[in-house]
This record gives structure tokens, C-alpha cells and sequence, in this order.
């Protein structure tokens, strides 16, 4: 039975990953992700699941990772300033294909910034954080109840695709008290990691055409070696040219190969809009509350929202931009998603960025003034 | 609930035969004629074999340099992570699957510079993994530079008319910070290694070896060493075993390493507590 009940953001995300399975959290204190650490620790030991507070943000994602490679559902929780400190290991994650969570709640940056004020400047930190190419998946909730079900989403595709997967947020929604539908343990999804099953000629790192490899559990007998050198089916490094090339290309290939299990975004009245908004996350619902009194006075603006920012929704996005006139998109950083929605949409028609970076919330009458503005001249 | 037992043994009493430890697939190793590490690993795995731990049951997690390849080498579950993390992977990794026995392999570098603050709270938490450093006084993987136990004097490519800085201690920070078990052996007495090691294994929490290795190829070379046969023979020289530790000094023979067990104390492994901590929240006892 679905209950309802008033949260926060960063509660509803504590929750969320307990009902997702999550039994390991590792984490280091720091504002605005410090209450997920905080709830997990009491709610952890009750499921017969581990919270651990570690020395700093590289130990607890490395931890995380230990705990996912033996067997465990497994997330840490951050901010900026923890989320670069993390990225060497999210990568390591990435290339042995370890399922985890990262939760990124976004406060002002750079640097120490402005800890306790809203922004969304980590969003091509969650893309390219980390050297090298890797693949990247990255969810944006909007409201409470968003954080309630894209961190179990974010687990369910972690554990599917053998990722690391990113939930970010902001500040506002974070610290936000919402009304959310908490389903029933039983509605509760995520899918089962794919276990080595001890066939015959099974290799670590061979994939099916899903691109995802089975992975095998320390003292089921497999004696895998994991390691972030370039490695084998086999799992031991290599430098053979066509070999490492194969390898990377799978691994790169799995998001392709899964887009339509990742990709997730919302529209509204997007259909007819001249003037087709972009936002994701809090600044989404300024960007809703804009569309509906532009509507109201005649103007034709739409709203994409993007659930999954990486990989973006791309192909949804391009047909809806195709129809527009002027594409808007509002963020609080200083132009950084919008250099992605230039991307995929091209010279027409026009991509204008709405930036604000003084630690406050992009207000839904700042969209409505650039809107009205793109309508006129574009 | 998490189970602390070991699902399997392996018979101890059989010859030790590194054979059957060794993943032979993917020999010819890597490492260069008469490198320390060799020796580390052979007493390593003649440590887990006496101790009756099943290849299974064993996991082995190791840094970035040439010490964190030797896990590769062995045929059992191994992890070969980042420059520095070993520590705080096998943390995750071991409180997760408390039924393994979770070894660290790492070097000077790798455990004393950019792992200096995993090595500190690994050893103050009190988790039960062993923890062997491979110190060869330099940063053997990336040629040679100088790392946070290279001596006064010596040449590096980094300390190319000597080095100046101090050095670490690292035994003496282990049990500063809290290590329950802390011992050092050089390679030379391989023997004394693998029973050293083999102690520190059957020890409950956190215990740290320093194994004292040579880089024959780069650091040898470079500070006019000799061949490895010499190398291993100085040692000699530097140890002071726990028996000599009170004799009066031979001249020309400083033995001013001291080698053997330093710190073996019973302290609440952190494993335990942590699942006594849960079971009494659960209510299944009183605390
Ligand atoms: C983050 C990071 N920095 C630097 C390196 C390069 N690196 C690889 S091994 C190594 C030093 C290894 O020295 P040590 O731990 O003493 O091991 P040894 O090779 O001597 O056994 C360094 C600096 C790296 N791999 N990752
Ligand atoms: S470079 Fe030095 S430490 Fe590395 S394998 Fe060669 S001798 Fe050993
Ligand atoms: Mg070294």
C-alpha cells in the first residue's frame, strides 16, 4: 500500500535507497547531502545493512565500490566539493563495471563557495569529471517525491547496467518538505545485478547484447581479478590495439546499447511551443509555473524536462526543438547544460542561455521575461 | 544479516607449493631480477596457506606500483584499485563480506603518501585486515623518484644530489595511530617474513607488516647498491631481529632496523562492534 507522507528531499532520498536495497553507506559529512548520511546511519544497522563514515570522500567512494564488488547494493552521498574528490574512483567504477550510487547535492562553486545556497554547476563535473572516456549516467529530480523515485531508479540502473550512476540536486529541493507517495516495499523495483552462474568458459568481462558482463561474487569460486588497467575479457591488462579498442568500445557501447531504459524526461505543452524551455531539477518548476501564465496571455511556450540529463534525451529533445522557434534554457550555473542543447539542436533554431549564479533560485518571472523577449525577436 | 564465517578451509598441513597459488597463466611476472617483491609474495602466500585460508575466501586488494601488481599473480579473488586507496576499498570490501580474509598489498608510496590518511584511520578503526607494505624506499612503477621513506643522501630521480627530507617511520605510525598488530621483517629472512606474516593474519583487527624490499633495477642502481645478491646481503647489516634489540652495536654494523613484532594487543575489532552495534538498534540484545 502507497502512504503518503511529508519529507525531505534529502530524507526521501535516505529512504529511497533503503527500499531500493541499498545496504552500504560510506560517506563524509558535508552540507547539503549531510542529512542522507545522517538518516542512513540509524536506518542502515535496522535492515542489517552497514553505514560507515569514512576519513574523507576519496575513501568512501572507494569503499563503496569494495562493498559493491562483494556483492552489496551501495551508495555514497556528497556535494561539490566532494563529488571532485571522487571523481578518480568514479572512474575506476566505471572501467570494472561496479554498480554504485553517487548522490550529488549541488551548492554554490566553485571551490568552497556558497555551502548552504542552491546552484547546478556540477553538471558537466557528473559528464567529464573524470579522466579518460568513460560511460556516464546522471538523473536530475525535480520535487521530493522525484528524489523518492529516480534514487530507486538510479540503483535499479546501476545494478542492470554495472555503473555508477549520479543522482544530482540541489540545495532547495534537498532541504525541501514535500508530500510523497511512498509505495509498498512490494512496488519497489530494482533489478537483480546479472551473477556469474558458473557456465563454462565464462569470462568477467565478456558481455551480452545488452553490453553488460555477469559478474562474479568473491567466494563463489570465479577468482576474478578486477583492475582499472586496460583489461581483457579475461579481466588482466592489455595494450593490444585491437583488443583495448573492443573492450572500450563495449563499454562506451552499453549506454547506447540501453538508451531507451535510461532516458526519462517530462513535456509540457510542448507540442505547438513557439518558445521550448530546457530545465531540469528545481529550476524545472519555475520554468512550469512560467509556461502555464505565458500560456494564459497567448504565448506558445513549451517545457522539456530532462530526468535523465546523461546520456540526454536527445532524439526527444531534437524533434520538439525542431518545431520551435527559440529553445530557452534557464539554469543555475553559468551555461553549462545549454552548450549540450546547442549541441543537439544546431543554429535554428536559436539556443539562448537564462544564467544565474548568485546562489539563488532562477525565479519563474525571469523565465517568463526571456520568453516574452525570445517570442518577440526570434 | 552478514556472516563472519568462512565458508571454506584449505588443507595446511599439504606442502606449501606456490604453484597453487599462482595464477601460472600469467606468468612470466612482470617484476625485474631480484626485485623484494618476489620474496614478499612467496611469503605471503606461504603465510595464507599455513593459516588454512581457502583461495575463495581470500582476497587480496592492492595499490598503484609495482608492489599493487603482485595481486594480480595470485590465484584467488584479487583487486587491484588506485594509487593510494587500497585501504579504504578493502574497508568497504571487508565490512561488506566480513567471511573473507582481506589482505592489503601496497608500498611506500602508496601507503605513506597519497595513502598516508587511509593507512592512519584503517589503523585506528581497528578492521580486521592485514595490511602488508612493500617498502623498497622509492617509487619503483614510474622510475625512481623519491618517496616518503627514502633516506638521507640517496639519489633518486627526484633527489638527484641526495635526498633531504626526513623519512617516515611507518611501523612507529602504525601503532601511533592505533594498529593492534605492527611488525617488520626484511626479505632476506624469508622465513622469519612468512611466520611474521602468518601472525599477523591470525590476528584479530587491523595489522600492518612492513616488509623491507629492494628495488634492485632503479634504486640499487642509481645509489651504487650492487646486484640484488648484495642488496639482499646488506641487509644484513641494517637488521636488528627482536632478540639483538638490547645488544651493544658492532662496529661497522649499525643494525639500527629493528625487525620482528613490535605491538600485538587485543583491542574491539571494528567488524564486530559495528554488528553488535546493529544487532542491539534491531533489539536482538542488550548492548
Ligand atoms: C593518482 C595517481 N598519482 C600518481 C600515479 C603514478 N604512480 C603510479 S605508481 C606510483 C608510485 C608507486 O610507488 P610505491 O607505492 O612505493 O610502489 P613501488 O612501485 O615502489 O612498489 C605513482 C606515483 C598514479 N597511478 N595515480
Ligand atoms: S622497478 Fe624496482 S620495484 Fe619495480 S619491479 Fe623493478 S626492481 Fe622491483
Ligand atoms: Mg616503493
Amino acid at each position: 500500500m502507497t502512504t503518503l507522507t511529508a519529507l525531505h528531499g534529502n530524507h526521501a532520498c535516505a529512504l529511497a535507497a533503503i527500499a531500493a536495497g541499498c545496504r552500504f553507506f560510506a560517506g563524509y559529512p558535508i552540507t547539503p547531502s549531510s542529512e542522507i548520511a545522517e538518516h542512513l546511519s540509524h536506518a542502515m544497522p535496522k535492515v542489517g545493512g552497514t553505514f560507515v563514515q569514512m576519513e574523507d570522500e576519496i575513501a568512501s567512494i572507494a569503499a563503496v565500490i569494495g562493498a559493491s564488488l562483494g556483492g552489496l547494493r551501495a551508495m555514497t552521498a556528497t556535494s561539490g566539493p566532494g563529488f571532485s574528490l571522487m571523481q578518480e574512483n568514479i572512474g575506476y567504477a566505471a572501467m570494472v563495471e561496479a554498480p554504485c550510487v553517487i548522490v550529488d547535492v549541488m551548492r554554490g562553486g566553485p571551490s568552497t563557495g556558497m555551502p548552504t545556497r542552491p546552484a547546478q554547476g556540477d553538471v558537466m563535473q557528473a559528464r567529464f569529471g573524470s579522466h579518460g572516456d568513460r560511460p556516464v549516467v546522471a538523473l536530475a529530480p525535480a520535487s521530493v517525491q522525484e528524489i523518492y523515485t529516480e534514487t530507486i531508479r538510479a540503483f535499479d540502473l546501476a545494478e542492470r547496467l554495472r555503473t555508477p550512476v549520479t543522482v544530482l540536486y540541489d540545495q532547495v529541493i534537498a532541504q525541501l518538505l514535500e508530500s510523497v507517495a511512498v509505495p509498498a516495499p512490494s512496488a519497489v523495483r530494482v533489478r537483480e545485478r546479472k551473477w556469474a552462474n558458473g557456465a563454462s568458459g565464462w569470462e568477467p568481462y565478456a558481455a551480452d547484447d545488452d553490453g553488460v558482463p555477469a559478474m562474479a561474487r568473491p567466494g563463489d569460486g570465479h577468482r576474478v581479478h578486477t583492475t582499472g588497467l586496460t583489461h581483457a575479457e579475461s579481466g588482466f591488462p592489455t595494450q593490444a590495439p585491437p583488443v583495448v579498442d573492443r573492450m572500450m568500445r563495449r563499454l562506451l557501447g552499453k549506454i547506447d546499447v540501453n538508451r531507451a531504459l535510461i532516458e526519462k524526461h517530462e513535456t509540457l505543452a510542448a507540442e505547438d511551443a513557439e518558445v521550448l524551455i530546457v530545465a531540469y531539477g528545481i529550476t524545472a518548476r519555475a520554468a512550469r509555473r512560467a509556461v502555464t501564465t505565458l500560456r494564459e496571455t497567448g504565448v506558445k511556450a513549451g517545457l522539456f524536462r530532462p530526468i535523465t540529463l546523461w546520456p540526454f534525451p536527445e532524439a526527444a529533445l531534437a524533434r520538439l526543438a525542431g518545431r520551435a522557434r527559440a529553445v530557452l534554457v534557464p539554469e543555475m550555473n553559468a551555461g553549462q547544460l545549454v552548450l549540450e542543447i546547442q549541441r543537439i539542436v544546431g543554429h535554428t533554431p536559436p539556443v539562448r542561455p537564462l544564467t544565474r549564479i548568485d546562489g539563488e533560485p532562477i525565479a519563474p518571472d525571469e523565465i517568463t521575461a526571456a520568453v516574452r523577449e525570445l517570442a518577440v525577436h526570434a | 544479516m552478514l556472516d563472519a564465517t568462512p565458508k571454506t578451509t584449505c588443507d595446511q598441513k599439504a606442502p606449501f607449493d606456490p604453484r597453487e597459488w599462482l595464477r601460472l597463466a600469467a606468468m612470466p611476472h612482470f617484476m625485474c631480477p631480484g626485485c623484494g617483491h618476489g620474496i614478499a609474495l612467496r611469503a605471503l602466500l606461504a603465510a595464507v596457506h599455513d593459516c588454512g585460508i581457502a583461495k575463495d575466501d581470500l582476497a587480496v586488494v592492492c595499490g598503484i606500483g609495482c608492489s599493487g601488481r603482485v595481486g594480480g599473480y595470485i590465484d584467488a579473488n584479487t583487486m587491484h584499485t588506485t594509487h593510494g586507496r587500497p585501504l579504504a576499498f578493502a574497508t568497504g570490501l571487508k565490512l561488506a563480506r566480513p567471511d573473507l580474509t582481506v589482505v592489503v598489498v601496497t608500498g611506500d608510496g602508496d601507503c605513506l603518501a597519497i595513502g598516508g590518511n587511509h593507512l592512519i584511520h584503517a589503523a585506528r578503526r581497528n578492521l580486521d585486515i592485514t595490511c602488508l607494505m612493500l617498502n623498497n624506499e622509492v617509487y619503483g612503477m614510474t622510475g625512481g623518484q623519491a618517496s616518503p621513506t627514502t633516506a638521507a643522501t640517496r639519489v633518486t630521480s627526484t633527489t638527484q644530489s641526495g635526498a633531504i627530507e626526513p623519512t617516515f617511520d611507518a611501523c612507529a605510525l602504525a601503532a601511533a595511530a592505533g594498529a593492534g598488530f605492527v611488525g617488520r621483517e626484511v626479505t632476506r629472512q624469508a622465513p622469519a617474513l612468512k611466520t611474521l606474516i602468518a601472525r599477523a593474519l591470525r590476528h584479530k583487527g587491523f595489522a600492518f607488516v612492513e616488509v623491507m624490499s629492494d628495488c634492485t633495477e632503479i634504486y640499487g642502481r642509481k645509489n651504487d647498491l650492487g646486484e640484488a645478491p648484495e642488496m639482499i646481503l646488506s641487509q644484513k647489516a641494517d637488521m636488528r631481529p627482536e632478540q639483538h634489540r638490547d645488544a651493544p652495536d658492532q662496529p661497522f654494523r649499525p643494525n639500527a632496523l629493528p625487525t620482528g613484532v613490535f605491538v600485538e594487543r587485543d583491542l574491539p575489532e571494528y567488524g564486530e562492534r559495528l554488528r553488535a552495534h546493529a544487532a542491539a538498534i534491531r533489539g536482538e540484545i542488550t548492548p
